[in-house]
C-alpha cells in the first residue's frame, strides 16, 4: 500500500493479525512448525501481554468517552471520568439530546448516511472489478501504461478536486443531490479498488483460468465462476474500507451536498452539533457513540476478510 | 386577493404543521362557524407585507453560520413571511461556512442569501467575487437607512457601495460577575477603569485563595479570539475610537506605540499572577481553558470578573439566573471616565447572491423591524439586533436588554469587532496566534505586536 493512498483505518483494527499467523503455522512442513512451536512457547506470553496492554492503552480513551456521554453536564465540567465510583450519576439526557433534540431528528441523518454510504461502496467495487479484470486477464495494447495512469491516479490528493469537480456538478446541474456524493466518491475510490484488486487476481495461478478456458469458458463465465468466489475476501477488505472512509466522510459531502438535511448525512449532524458557539459541547460523546454503532458492527462483521484480503492484495504485486 | 392570499397561507401552515393542525381542527369542530374569525385574529397581520407581493411557490435559500439549536429560532422568525408572502425560505447552517462559503461562489454555486459574521470577509467577497455579490435593492437601502445607525451601515458598505445590512448584533464589552457575591462583599459596580483595578486589588486582599480574573482564550482552531477583544476593548479605552479605527484599517501600524500602551494595561491584568486565573491556574492556563467555561469559577466564587460578550449567558450551567439580582450578570467594561463610553460589539451581514425579485423581498424583510421583532418573539435568550425599530420589551433575557439599551444608547460610541474587519490573514489567523504565544509562551508585548504587524498582507 502507497503512502500517498486513502487514509488506513487505526492500528489497532489490524490486531487480529495475530490469530491469523498461528493459523497458518498449522500449514508449514513438520520442522518449522516444532521451531514455530518452541518460538510460540518462548514468546507467546510476552507477545499476549504486551498486546494486552496495547489494547488497554488504546480502549481507555473511548471507554472515558463511553462514561463520560452518560454523565450530565456537570459532572463532566467539575470532574474526571474515572472519578465515577466515587459520584455515580449517571444520565441518558445526552442521548436524548443528541438523538431528537434538534430540529431534525438525528434518525434522518442516520437514513442519508446509509442512502450515501450503500450506493458509495457497491459503485466502486463493481467498477474496479472489472478494470482489474481487465487488466489481469486480458491481453491488450498500453495495458501496462494505463495501468500505471490509473495507479498513479492516487496520488492526487482530494483536496485539489473539490472546486473543479464542484462547477462541473453545477454546470450539469445535480450539485447539492445524493448523485454527486455517490459520483465523488466512486471517483475517489477507484484507482486504489482497482489496484488492490488487479494484485490479487494476479495473484490466483494462471493454470486455473486457462483450465478453464480449455473448457471453454468466457470472459464472463471464468470471472464469475472462477475468479469471484476466489476474491471474496478481497471485496469484502475492500469494502469494510471503503464503508468505513464514506461513512465517516465530511469533507465530500459538506463540499458537495452542503448541509441541508435533504441529503447531508451523520457526520455533518455531529459536526454542528454542539451548536454555533459550541455551547451543547456535552452531546459530542454521545453524538460520537451513535455514529460509531454502524462501522463497529460492519468491522466486526467483516473483520476476519480484512487482514487477510488487505495484505494479499497489497504487499503481492 | 388578500383574502385568497391569507386562505391559501392557511393551507401552507396547515400542511407545515398537519399534526398541530389536525389536533386544531379537531378541538375547534364544535365551533366551526367562528373558523374565520379566528385565522383573521391568529395568523399574522400581513399589512406589512403587502410590499413584496405574492411569491407564491418561489424559494429562497439561505446559507449561514448558525446552526442548531440557535437556528430553530432563526427559522421560526422566516414564519410571517412564509405565511404571508407564500415563499418558501431554504435554510442551510454549517460551522464550516468561512471555509465553504468561498468553494461554492468560485463553483458557481452560490446561496441566495448568505449571513456573513465578519465585515472583513465581506469586504475580500466583494473583491474577489464582484460579479457574484448583488449589491443591496432600494428597499433595502431605506431600511438600513431608517433603522440602523450610520455606523452599522457602513459596516455593510464597500466602497461606498451597500451589500449588506445588519442582522443581529452581540455587546462585547461586558464583565461578567456575581451579584450575590458582589453584595456580601459590599462590591460596587465599578464606572471608571481605575475603579475596576481597585476594585480588583481589593477583592485580590479580601480572597487570597481566589483570583479576582478568571479567563479563557481555548476555542479550537480560533484559540485565541478572546484575547484579541480584550485588546480591541482596552484599546478603545486607552487610545479613543479614532485610533481605533486607524488601527483597524491599517492607517496606523498594527504595532504603533498606542496599541502598545493597550496591550501592556491588557497585560496588566491577564498576565499578572495576583490577578488570573480564578479557579484554573496560572496565567499560562488561560491559554488552555476552553473560552467557554472559563467564567465557572464565578458562580462558586473561585474567582470575580469575567470579561465576555452577552452571548456568554448561553455557557452558565442551567440552574443559574442571569438578572441583576440573579446568579450571574454583566457589567459595562467601564472606561477611563465615567463618560468615556466606547463599546465593542459584532453582528451578522445579510449578503445576496441573486437579484430575484423574493430575494431582495426577503432580503428587505430581515432589515425591517418586523423581521428584528419576529426574531426576538422567537428567540428565548442571547440574541439582539441593532435594529431600532426592535421593541425592547421583546427580548426576554435581563442581559440582552441591557446590550439593546446600551447599543440604542447615544452616549456609547459603537465599534465594530476590529479582528473581523482586519485581512483574514491578520484577523482571523496572526492576531489570534501571537495574542495565544503572548500568554502561552510569554511573548513579550513589543514582540507580539511585531509579528501581527509583519503578517498583514502588503496590497492592503
Amino acid at each position: 500500500m502507497t503512502a500517498a493512498s486513502a487514509p488506513l483505518p487505526p492500528a489497532s483494527l489490524v490486531e487480529p493479525e495475530e490469530v491469523d499467523t498461528t493459523r497458518k503455522s498449522t500449514k508449514m512442513s513438520r520442522a518449522d512448525a516444532r521451531a514455530a512451536a518452541v518460538k510460540g512457547k518462548l514468546s507467546s506470553p510476552w507477545t499476549s501481554l504486551i498486546a494486552i496492554l496495547i489494547a488497554i492503552v488504546w480502549t481507555v480513551p473511548t471507554f472515558g468517552l463511553l462514561i463520560t456521554s452518560f454523565r450530565p453536564r456537570s459532572e463532566i465540567r467539575t470532574s474526571g471520568w474515572w472519578t465515577l465510583p466515587w459520584n455515580f450519576e449517571l444520565t441518558l439526557e445526552n442521548y436524548q439530546e443528541a438523538l431528537f433534540g434538534s430540529s431534525t431528528s438525528l434518525a434522518t441523518y442516520f437514513v442519508n448516511s446509509i442512502v450515501i454510504t450503500l450506493p458509495a461502496v457497491i459503485i466502486p467495487i463493481a467498477l474496479a472489478l472489472l478494470a482489474a479484470y481487465a487488466f489481469a486477464w486480458i491481453d491488450f495494447k498500453g495495458r501496462n501504461i494505463l495501468f500505471v495512469a490509473v495507479f498513479a491516479l492516487q496520488v492526487v490528493p482530494i483536496q485539489v478536486t473539490l472546486i473543479p469537480l464542484l462547477s462541473q456538478y453545477v454546470d450539469w446541474g445535480i450539485a447539492g443531490s445524493f448523485w454527486v456524493i455517490w459520483l465523488s466518491h466512486s471517483i475517489f475510490a477507484l484507482p486504489l479498488a482497482i489496484y488492490i484488486l488487479h494484485n490479487f487476481m494476479k495473484d490466483i495461478p494462471p493454470s486455473l483460468v486457462e483450465a478453464a478456458r480449455m473448457d471453454g469458458a468466457g470472459h464472463v463465465k471464468i470471472f464469475f465462476q472462477v475468479l469471484m468466489p476466489l476474491l471474496t475476501p478481497a471485496i469484502a477488505s475492500f469494502a469494510i474500507f471503503q464503508f468505513l472512509w464514506v461513512w465517516n466522510d465530511l469533507l465530500v459531502a459538506l463540499t458537495f451536498a452542503g448541509g441541508t438535511t435533504d441529503v447531508a448525512p451523520l457526520t455533518v449532524r455531529l459536526a454542528e452539533l454542539s451548536g454555533t458557539r459550541g455551547s451543547q459541547w456535552q452531546l459530542l460523546s454521545a453524538g460520537a457513540f451513535i455514529a460509531l454503532v454502524v462501522p463497529l458492527i460492519v468491522f466486526l462483521s467483516l473483520q476476519r476478510y480484512f487482514v487477510r484480503g488487505l495484505l494479499a492484495g497489497s504487499v503481492k504485486g | 386577493m388578500n383574502g385568497t392570499r391569507r386562505r391559501r397561507s392557511y393551507v401552507a401552515a396547515a400542511a407545515a404543521g398537519a399534526s398541530l393542525a389536525l389536533v386544531l381542527t379537531a378541538c375547534s369542530s364544535d365551533d366551526d362557524g367562528g373558523g374565520g374569525g379566528d385565522d383573521a385574529s391568529s395568523s399574522t397581520d400581513c399589512a406589512a407585507f403587502e410590499q413584496y407581493g405574492d411569491l407564491e411557490g418561489k424559494s429562497i435559500s439561505v446559507y449561514t453560520s448558525i446552526v442548531d439549536p440557535e437556528s430553530v429560532q432563526q427559522t421560526d422568525s422566516y414564519i410571517p413571511f412564509e405565511e404571508c408572502t407564500g415563499a418558501t425560505i431554504e435554510y442551510e447552517g454549517s460551522r464550516e461556512f468561512e471555509a465553504q462559503l468561498p468553494v461554492r461562489l468560485q463553483a458557481g454555486n452560490p446561496p441566495d442569501i448568505a449571513y456573513i459574521p465578519q465585515p472583513g470577509f465581506l469586504a475580500s467577497i466583494v473583491a474577489d467575487y464582484p460579479d457574484v455579490v448583488v449589491a443591496a435593492p432600494q428597499a433595502v437601502i431605506d431600511n438600513a437607512n431608517e433603522y440602523y445607525t450610520e455606523g452599522w451601515v457602513n459596516y455593510g458598505t464597500v466602497d461606498g457601495t451597500l451589500y449588506a445590512t445588519p442582522l443581529g448584533a452581540n455587546v462585547k464589552s461586558f464583565v461578567w460577575y456575581s451579584p450575590a457575591a458582589f453584595e456580601e462583599n459590599g462590591y460596587e459596580i465599578p464606572t471608571t477603569w481605575d475603579d475596576l483595578l481597585a476594585l480588583t486589588d481589593t477583592i485580590a486582599a479580601d480572597f487570597p485563595d481566589a483570583k479576582p480574573w478568571c479567563a479563557g482564550i481555548e476555542s479550537g482552531d480560533a484559540t485565541g479570539w478572546p484575547a484579541t477583544d480584550w485588546l480591541e476593548d482596552v484599546l478603545l479605552r486607552t487610545a479613543g475610537p479614532e485610533v481605533y479605527d486607524q488601527w483597524v484599517t491599517h492607517e496606523i501600524p498594527f504595532n504603533d506605540p498606542q496599541v502598545l500602551t493597550a496591550l501592556e494595561a491588557v497585560g496588566g491584568i491577564l498576565k499578572n499572577a495576583d490577578y488570573v486565573n480564578g479557579g484554573l491556574g496560572d496565567v499560562q492556563s488561560i491559554a488552555t481553558a476552553p473560552w467557554n467555561e472559563s467564567a465557572n469559577g464565578i458562580p462558586d466564587q473561585t474567582c470575580f470578573l469575567h470579561r465576555a460578550a452577552n452571548f456568554y449567558q448561553a455557557n452558565w450551567d442551567e440552574g443559574l439566573t442571569v438578572a441583576e439580582d440573579g446568579d450571574v450578570y454583566a457589567f459595562y467594561l467601564p472606561g477611563e471616565s465615567a463618560d468615556d463610553k466606547p463599546l465593542l460589539g459584532g453582528g451578522e451581514f445579510v449578503t445576496a447572491f441573486a437579484d430575484r425579485p423574493e430575494v431582495q423581498a426577503f432580503q428587505a424583510y430581515l432589515s425591517s423591524p418586523e423581521w428584528a421583532n419576529a426574531k426576538a418573539a422567537a428567540t428565548g435568550q442571547g440574541w439582539l439586533s441593532a435594529n431600532s425599530g426592535l421593541d425592547p420589551e421583546l427580548l426576554q433575557s435581563p442581559i440582552d436588554k441591557l446590550s439593546f439599551d446600551l447599543l440604542t444608547d447615544d452616549s456609547y460610541t459603537f465599534r465594530f469587532d476590529g479582528s473581523d474587519q482586519m485581512p483574514g490573514a491578520v484577523g482571523a489567523d496572526a492576531f489570534w496566534k501571537q495574542m495565544t504565544a503572548w500568554i502561552a509562551e510569554d511573548q513579550s508585548d513589543a514582540e507580539t505586536l511585531d509579528n501581527i504587524e509583519a503578517a498583514w498582507p502588503a496590497s492592503s
